[in-house]
């Protein structure tokens, strides 16, 4: 039964990761920037869940928790902000917000 | 190849194929439908790895609380629900330059240190745990060892309940 590889999670971790990354630099829709960033944080749970297994510690799974609370305090504080910008400008488009720009 | 590695490549799969249309779907509400598609399939590789505790943390917080917010914040902003062509940038070549060098930079490190490194899972989960179920272990040491951090976490909890009432009333 013992035959699970640890890189088969954290490999599956980057390619989640990655596609967070492709997600949060391509997409013009600010909740869909937020839903990218939680792909992001679901690959660094796996990975922690992994590290956890690998070393037999409770260490993992209890910092998994911790950062699922702290996903969901993200998304409660960031659809707030994107639900202010929306009110403030009709739009939720990031291209649209440029005002530091130099 | 045993039973747990087939679930994990099928899993697997999922994952890739549902993480891809979050990224790519021209519709807003499939996006958020195809993530409640990897959460779970997120959580179903916390079951294969032992953590029941955490997946069942995952579906409750995440698929009970997070999508719905999303579902919300799709409603309240107005999104188009049908086909919408704008959702990406021209430019999302860039993105994905930059996503496949990350990958493999993290591809060449990961292969480098652990190679073949197995993970030793339990063969029967209510043998490896000796101290009774994974759950009653994580709990001990939550209230134990990580209690500050956990007051920690329900502190900022409550900052982040507080701010966002704050930011999203209406004056």
């Amino acid at each position: 039964m013992d035959d699970l590889l640890l890189n088969q999670f954290l490999l599956l971790g980057a390619v989640l990761f990655c596609i967070g990354v492709y997600g949060v630099i391509a997409r013009r829709n600010a909740v869909l920037v937020l839903m990218s960033i939680e792909l992001i944080l679901n690959a660094v749970t796996i990975n922690l869940v992994a590290f956890g297994a690998f070393h037999g510690s409770v260490a993992g799974s209890v910092f998994a928790l911790f950062v699922i609370a702290i996903a969901a305090a993200e998304v409660g504080v960031g659809l707030a902000i994107v639900l202010l910008i929306y009110r403030n400008r009709g739009s939720v488009d990031l291209d649209d917000m440029a005002e530091m720009k130099g | 190849m045993v039973a747990q590695n087939i679930f994990f490549f099928a899993i697997a799969a999922v994952i890739v194929y549902s993480g891809l249309r979050v990224v790519t779907s021209a519709n807003v509400v499939h996006a958020a439908l195809h993530l409640v598609v990897v959460l779970a399939s997120v959580a179903a590789q916390y079951v294969l790895l032992a953590a029941e505790f955490v997946a069942a943390t995952q579906v409750l917080v995440y698929i009970g609380a997070i999508i719905v917010l999303f579902l919300f914040g799709i409603m309240l902003t107005r999104a188009k629900l049908g086909r919408d062509q704008d959702l990406t940038h021209k430019h999302w070549m860039g993105g994905a330059a930059t996503a496949l060098a990350l990958f493999a930079v993290m591809v060449y490190a990961l292969i480098d240190e652990f190679g073949w490194t197995r993970t030793p899972l339990p063969a029967d989960p209510r043998i490896a745990s000796v101290n009774g179920s994974n759950t009653a272990t994580v709990s001990d040491a939550v209230f134990s060892t990580y209690l500050v951090p956990f007051e920690v976490v329900s502190v900022l909890l409550l900052a982040a309940l507080v701010g966002a009432i704050v930011l999203a009333r209406k004056d």
